[in-house]
């Protein structure tokens, strides 16, 4: 990994590495990638992939309301809120 | 008191020999004057305790109160307790007080369970350590210079040095089992879905499982029984009826089939681990048992999978960190983006880091197939090697972790060389399978765990075999040295 593919990472995951970082950075997650690519030979031609392991599938429920209002309790934690609105820094000028 | 397990204190709390109260006070003051040794707390909640406690007398007093009614535990701090901060090891939560109690936590309430307090654990269960916390590491009871093991390695630490009867921890690679093996003392992660995750933090979700951490299996049969429930609110919780755990621990286990798989006794297995594990073996076949060697042909690839699906699932649970609803948020942030940015790379530390980027990257479009969907793959015949294995035997038994405690720092920077302390443990999280540790000697004078993985739903077996040992070893009663 290059310094360039380990800043594009790090933006799709909205991290940021400091410059002098980088070096170690992309040699740690090398080396993760050098285990897990262990599994490239294995062969897996016909093998379904697994998703749950008792194949449980999502269960329904009736349409009906079950959640009550939490938002005061829940805003109540948040960095900034305002009118029951969470802040955040402008995004349009 | 400290020394009773909780099937001994349930017995006396009835006796009136003495009361919740003065049983929470006694702990709450050995967490009070030891645990600056151990750092296995990071929330100590006295008062709300002793109020638990005082509701818990007046319930036993009334003749109607549950079975563990009175009995005081802690919770590991990933499990989110109504008013009470819930950090989850880190700095991004360490302002997080949560508005609502995990299932789990609600459970043991209902039953009059008392909460000691919240114990400390590797920075959102990313460890094998305890190092990545964001309030420090742990120190093992059994020598101080060495790791508790981890995730749960507060939970493990509390219960070796008898600051606590019992933790509640969870388990997505061997965060119960390792640290419970480490530590001495006995660990379950039951089958997945067998406990409800709603309010448990989430690292991977299709591998996380609240388990137990106790000094006796019968103490873990005993609080499996409030903890193990159906839950609506987790849509991968199982709706199978929960046994009185306790109800075959006394069964004989005589002509019970252990299988010993090779490839857990090969290469990487420490001399004194696997001299303790075949002793333990020794003893099984004495109490009626025999033993078949099988084999579980992709052993090996469970460590690569893992680090494949736990990281993928860990970026995206972990998204939801951005500095807007709850948790830390940076100073004065210039616009949006930044926002989510620094807040995320000064609330996380660099394992969670790590992982978060290793998980974007297998996730990401041109790799999905090479990693994600492929380690999928490699799960499936994982789990089916577990699938043949038990046709032939009942339960499958071998050591916990390749060697015991090891000194802090000793594992140096490469990430790598920590991932193989779960070569043992993996395995079975991505099979969904339930196992245990149990304590089986010492080697250096540091404990040794045996791990009993069991099939789907087979808890009161695992339980029922490991009791039975327990009841013809002494293992689990040794104490680190110092602790009266």
């Amino acid at each position: 990994m290059d310094h360039s593919e380990i800043k594009k990472l790090a933006h799709l995951a909205r991290l940021e590495i400091r410059p002098d970082a980088l070096d170690e950075v992309a040699e740690r997650i090398s080396n993760v990638l050098t285990l897990v690519d262990q599994l490239q030979a294995l062969d897996t031609d016909h093998v379904a992939p697994m998703a749950h392991p008792l194949d449980a599938v999502q269960r329904l429920r009736a349409d009906v309301v079950t959640e009550p209002d939490c938002r005061a309790a829940y805003q109540a934690i948040a960095p900034a809120t305002e009118n029951g609105l969470y802040l955040v820094p402008k995004v349009i000028d | 008191m400290h020394n009773l397990t909780i099937a001994q204190m349930i017995r006396e709390l009835r006796q009136k020999t003495f009361s919740s109260v003065e049983l929470t006070e006694h702990f709450l003051a050995r967490i009070e004057r030891l645990d600056s040794q151990y750092n296995s707390f990071v929330s100590i909640t006295r008062a709300r305790a002793l109020q638990q406690a005082r509701q818990a007398d007046a319930r036993l007093a009334a003749g109607n109160a549950p079975a563990l009614c009175g009995v005081p535990i802690a919770h590991k701090d990933i499990f989110c307790t109504n008013g009470v901060r819930t950090s989850c090891g880190s700095k991004m939560l360490d302002n997080f007080v949560p508005p609502y109690d995990a299932t789990i936590v609600e459970n043991y309430q209902r039953d009059g369970v008392v909460m000691l307090g919240k114990t400390n654990m590797d920075e959102f269960a990313m460890g094998s350590s305890n190092e990545t916390s964001y309030y420090g590491p742990v120190r093992n009871p059994w020598a101080l210079n060495c790791v508790p093991g981890g995730s749960s390695g507060g939970a493990a630490a509390s219960v070796a040095a008898r600051i606590t009867p019992a933790c509640t921890a969870s388990d997505t690679g061997g965060s119960i089992r390792q640290p419970a093996s480490l530590c001495g003392i006995t660990g379950i992660k039951p089958t997945y879905g067998r406990v409800s995750r709603w309010g448990m933090i989430a690292f991977a979700s299709s591998l996380d499982q609240a388990g137990l951490l106790t000094r006796t299996a019968e103490d873990s049969a005993l609080l499996l029984n409030t903890m193990a429930s159906f839950d609506s609110k987790d849509s991968t919780c199982v709706d199978e009826p929960v046994p009185d755990y306790t109800a075959t621990l006394n069964q004989s286990i005589s002509g019970l089939k252990i299988g010993l798989p090779k490839e857990y006794f090969g290469e990487g297995l420490s001399e004194g681990t696997a001299r303790a594990v075949e002793e333990a073996i020794k003893t099984f076949e004495k109490l009626g048992a025999t033993v078949h060697s099988i084999s579980l042909p992709h052993s090996h690839i469970a460590v690569p999978a893992y680090y494949v699906i736990a990281p993928a699932e860990c970026s995206a649970n972990l998204s939801r960190f951005d500095g807007v609803r709850y948790g830390y948020r940076c100073e004065n942030p210039q616009n949006l983006e930044d926002l989510y940015k620094r807040s995320r790379s000064e609330g996380f530390g660099d394992e969670v880091k790590r992982r978060i980027m290793v998980g974007c990257y297998a996730l990401s479009a041109g790799f999905y197939d090479a990693y994600y969907a492929k380690a999928q793959k490699a799960r499936r015949l994982i789990q089916q090697d577990f699938v043949e294995a038990f046709k032939q035997v009942d339960v499958i038994m071998g050591p916990t972790s390749p060697s015991p405690a090891f000194e802090f720092g000793s594992k140096g920077k490469d990430p790598v060389a920590m991932y193989l302390e779960d070569i043992y443990t993996i395995a079975t999280n991505l099979a969904g399978l339930p196992g245990m540790s149990i304590p089986c000697g010492l080697s250096d004078n540091k404990p040794v765990g045996l791990q009993i993985i069991g099939n789907y739903f087979a808890e009161a077996q695992m339980l029922n075999v490991a009791h039975q040992f327990q009841q013809n070893t002494q293992f689990h009663d040794l104490a680190p040295a110092g602790i009266q």
